[in-house]
């Protein structure tokens, strides 16, 4: 039994939680409860767990960059207590089998849920469909398909796709990038990119896909997911379609897109062209974050996913076009999240309550997650400290890889306790 | 003048002026029959060539050498860079032999920018990727200098293949800095859809730049760029954008014809074009080892933090 | 800084200085036959010149002048940061087989003159090598002595000698500065050595 005492649910005005049996018994003030453990919270936000519908784990095949368990231990640091793991392993989530192994690693693990994605075409190859069916009805019970790292661009494979898994209430999360307009690109298309001489990626390529896959999915009724949304244009597309009605959409963007701009690529203190920015979608222009900021304030982008994408040291410091794309993001989204959303004025706690838990919870179709903070929930809780600003320190972090764009940047908040169903796994900031 | 040498963007007017003016001190050295100089005894100089490029190579080592500098070739091929050595592994090599500067030749963009933050001597960019080609658009500003006088106000066209050029864009670059007019000429997809944020004004018709043109430099234009669309045939591309005789003929009758080097003669460039009194080609590979020379000096000639 | 400085020599002086020496050149060369005269850069070149002219007036005869840059070997290069090079720029009949003699306006080390000596022998080969000085401050690192001095000038090592000139600061003098708190021997502009 735990008693959470004068936590602000969802910011509001402080409450005691009770926590018996790994359900919420009870909230209300003034609580108390014989032999139970008490969590002091005054001054903390309390938040239902959050749900990372975007990670990248790595196991099997790349324990070098991160495991299930260190990835795990990882999320929970930041307050998850359910995970998404992405199909792009070695060998590929494309089988009941590799799904059903990395499902166990999670539940070994036990610091957060790990849901693994399967691959929506075998071996990421965009040519036939993996056995899709087989992997939602094995134990790990898969929703959310995706090649992520690969556009599953050919029309017809993708309407396939979006139409099959309808008979499991599954949901393709497709990575928006026509691949012809993005040969060899390397960061944004822009002015930056063209005073760097990196081959650009431009806009265009996202958006072409973003539209093309929403008059899809409204064809063949469909749910389809957009992972990681970059650009300005992107959310315009996304905009009209959910205002056709089309509420089968679903679309993330992640925590560096809404505070991070390609700009850096050129001029950050941290060196020309450091790969430590490089990822997949790129960073974009400062008019891009203002939309995607304004665009998940407004419910047109549904949920943060972190598309926390670890990479050992020598794959990032190596020369621009060399090294791997992507970037670690669970133990600092939150953060980001308050000073990118919260602290604008753009989102109070509540709204980050349904875009970092209840609706990724939902698109996932993940029960037991992103439940209101009441009694008779599941009792995934993450306690949150919006108060202290410090300099981002990876080499604290529990993840293998040290890739954070963040390194030494001050950003607000700590993550101070994580419940998953009433047990801790993280307190006082610490992993239990 | 900062201590690498990587963009022509480092270069302040000052800077630039300085390095072209001890370029013209050290002309005379090259004209002379001891052409060495004692200056950089006992400083090592580290060329270090992922990409083959004899010409610039020989150019760097030869202005080494005339400045008495030990000088190290580390070419990628049959070395342990060929072998999947990391560029960070090569430079902690370079770092430990005491290189005083590392003259580097990379295929991807920024390298040298990469190179800098893990050794302790003077990086000079010898062309990264589609990026910088500094010390080529300080010869050429020599080689124009020497032919049309100071530079400001001078118009310089700047025609070809813009997009993939490292040339253009330290040209572009250190031409502004210089208080040059530049114009680029090129098809437009063979120009950064952000161009116009350049500080240069823009055609894609030569014929109507041509006679205000103090210099015209041509690019270099790979053949094989008709495979990716970018325009539809080489016959095309020269009939639009290669510079013939009957272009010359329209040209000012003191403007010179430019081009770095390796010409596809027939493409971008007519041989009788070339070949002519007008072309300032063989001088800007003279000019190469002296602008080198002068940059290493400067670089290396002084006090180093 | 330092206090004022002190005007060791004035615009007569100077001149005097000079009309001597281009008589000691004259009577030493046995009428300045063969006589190349290289100043160093930047105030040697024009001491040099102004050397020439006087030799045309005294002898009715036109001494070829040139100028020596002797930066690029100079044995101090690296204590401070690099520096713009002066002109070198021989006479059109060149130094082979000719008298030359170096002028300069302050001799100190001798190392200034060192560096001229190798750069000489990188140029051409003269017959002989002299050496005219407008101010002998005294203090030598290496064996070296002038064949022309314009004024010997006891010095103590700190102090500072400057040569000024009308073609280059307006005006003929040569100043004398004391050392101040934290300057360095030798750390100001100017071609002491």
């Amino acid at each position: 039994m735990i008693l959470i005492k004068n936590a602000r649910v969802l910011g509001g005005d402080p409450v005691d939680l009770l926590v018996r049996d790994g359900v919420i018994a009870e909230v209300g003030t003034g609580l108390t409860a014989a032999g139970s453990t008490a969590i002091d919270a005054a001054g903390l936000i309390a938040l239902p767990g959050l749900v990372d519908l975007h990670t990248h784990l790595r196991e099997p095949g790349r324990e070098d960059a991160e495991t299930v368990e260190s990835g795990t231990r990882s999320a929970a640091l930041g307050g998850f207590t359910a995970v998404h793991a992405m199909a792009n392993t070695s060998p590929v989530a494309d089988t009941a089998g590799v799904v059903e192994q990395v499902w166990r690693l999670g539940q070994e693990a036990g610091h957060c849920d790990v849901r693994p994605v399967g691959a929506v075409t075998i071996g990421l190859a965009g040519e036939r469909l993996a056995e899709l069916g087989a992997m939602a009805d094995s134990a790990a019970g898969v929703r959310v398909f995706s090649d992520d790292g690969k556009c599953v661009s050919d029309a017809v494979l993708m309407r396939r796709a979006l139409e099959y898994v309808k008979a499991f209430d599954g949901v393709i999360a497709q990575h928006a990038q026509e691949p012809r307009l993005t040969e060899d690109a390397q960061m944004n298309e822009g002015s930056v990119s063209g005073r760097l001489g990196l081959t650009g990626w431009p806009a265009v390529a996202e958006e072409a896909i973003i539209a093309r896959d929403c008059l899809l999915a409204a064809h063949v009724g469909s749910r389809l997911h957009v992972c990681h949304v970059s650009t300005a244009g992107s959310v315009e597309i996304l905009r009209w379609a959910k205002s056709k009605g089309w509420n089968n959409i679903t679309a993330e963007v992640t925590p560096h897109h809404l505070l991070l701009t390609d700009d850096l690529v050129e001029t950050s203190p941290l060196g020309s062209y450091n790969p430590i920015y490089k990822v997949n979608p790129p960073l974009r222009t400062r008019d891009d974050v203002l939309a995607l900021r304004d665009a998940l304030a407004d419910g047109t982008i549904d949920c943060v996913a972190t598309d926390h994408a670890p990479h050992p040291v020598e794959d990032k410091e190596a020369e621009w076009a060399a090294a791997a794309m992507g970037m670690i993001g669970l133990e600092t989204a939150l953060s980001v999240v308050q000073e990118a959303m919260v602290d604008t004025g753009l989102l109070d706690w509540a709204g980050v309550a349904d875009r970092m838990s209840a609706r990724p919870a939902r698109i996932g179709r993940l029960t037991g997650h992103g439940r209101p903070l009441a009694a008779g929930s599941a009792a995934n809780i993450t306690l949150y400290d919006p108060a202290p600003r410090t300099a981002v320190d990876p080499h604290g972090f529990a993840s293998k890889s040290r890739n954070t764009p963040y390194e030494g940047m001050s950003l607000p908040g700590r993550v101070v306790a994580t419940l998953l169903r009433g047990r801790p796994t993280v307190m006082e900031g610490k992993l239990v | 003048m900062k201590r690498h040498l990587i963009s022509a963007a480092d270069l302040t007017r000052d800077d630039a002026l300085l390095i072209l003016d001890t370029a013209d001190e050290l002309a005379r050295v090259s004209e002379r029959s001891i052409k060495k100089l004692p200056t950089l005894r006992g400083r090592t100089v580290v060329n270090l060539f992922y990409e083959d490029s004899t010409r610039t190579r020989i150019s760097f080592e030869a202005a080494a050498k005339r400045l008495s500098a030990d000088v190290i070739n580390f070419s990628a091929k049959g070395s342990s860079v060929s072998k999947g050595e990391s560029l960070k592994d090569t430079a902690l090599t370079l770092q430990a032999m005491g290189a005083d500067a590392v003259v580097i030749r990379h295929g991807a963009s920024g390298a040298p920018h990469r190179l800098a933050t893990w050794v302790d001597g003077s990086v000079v960019n010898a062309g990264d990727g589609t990026h910088e080609h500094p010390t080529q658009a300080l010869l050429d500003a020599f080689t124009m200098r020497s032919r049309l006088g100071a530079l400001d106000g001078r118009r310089i066209t700047i025609v070809g293949d813009v997009l993939h050029s490292r040339v253009a864009r330290s040209n572009v670059l250190l031409l502004h800095t210089l208080g040059a007019e530049v114009t680029l000429v090129a098809p437009p997809t063979l120009l950064p859809v952000t161009v116009q944020s350049w500080p240069c004004e823009v055609s894609y018709d030569l014929d109507a730049v041509l006679p205000k043109a103090d210099a015209v430099m041509m690019l270099r234009v790979q053949k094989e760029r008709m495979n990716d669309a970018y325009f539809p045939s080489a016959r095309e591309y020269s009939r639009r954008y290669g510079l013939d005789r009957d272009r010359l003929a329209r040209m000012s009758e003191d403007a010179i014809v430019m081009h770095p080097g390796p010409m596809n003669r027939g493409m971008e460039i007519a041989a009788e074009v070339a070949d002519s009194p007008r072309s300032t080609i063989v001088e800007q590979v003279a000019n190469g080892v002296t602008i080198r020379m002068a940059v290493l000096y400067l670089l290396l000639g002084g006090e180093t933090q | 800084m330092s206090d004022a400085p002190r005007a060791v020599l004035d615009g007569p002086d100077i001149n005097r200085a000079l009309t001597r020496i281009a008589h000691e050149i004259i009577e030493r060369t046995k009428g300045a036959e063969g006589v190349v005269l290289l100043g160093i850069p930047t105030r040697g070149a024009t001491l040099a010149r102004r050397l020439g002219d006087r030799i045309a007036q005294f002898e009715g005869l036109k001494v070829p002048v040139g100028y020596l840059d002797i930066t690029m070997y100079r044995d101090d290069l690296r204590l401070r940061p690099a520096r713009p090079l002066g002109r070198t720029e021989l006479p059109p009949d060149g130094i082979d087989d000719k008298t030359v003699v170096l002028v300069d306006d302050v001799l100190f080390s001798g190392r200034t003159v060192r560096a001229a000596l190798d750069a000489l022998g990188d140029v051409g080969r003269p017959r002989a090598v002299q050496l005219a000085t407008l101010v002998d401050r005294g203090h030598r690192e290496l064996p070296i002595r002038a064949d022309y001095v314009g004024k010997n000038l006891p010095t103590a090592k700190s102090e500072q000698v400057k040569v000024h000139l009308t073609e280059i600061d307006g005006r003929d003098a040569v100043l004398l500065f004391k050392p101040g708190p934290k300057q360095r021997p030798g750390a100001a502009e100017g071609s002491e050595g």
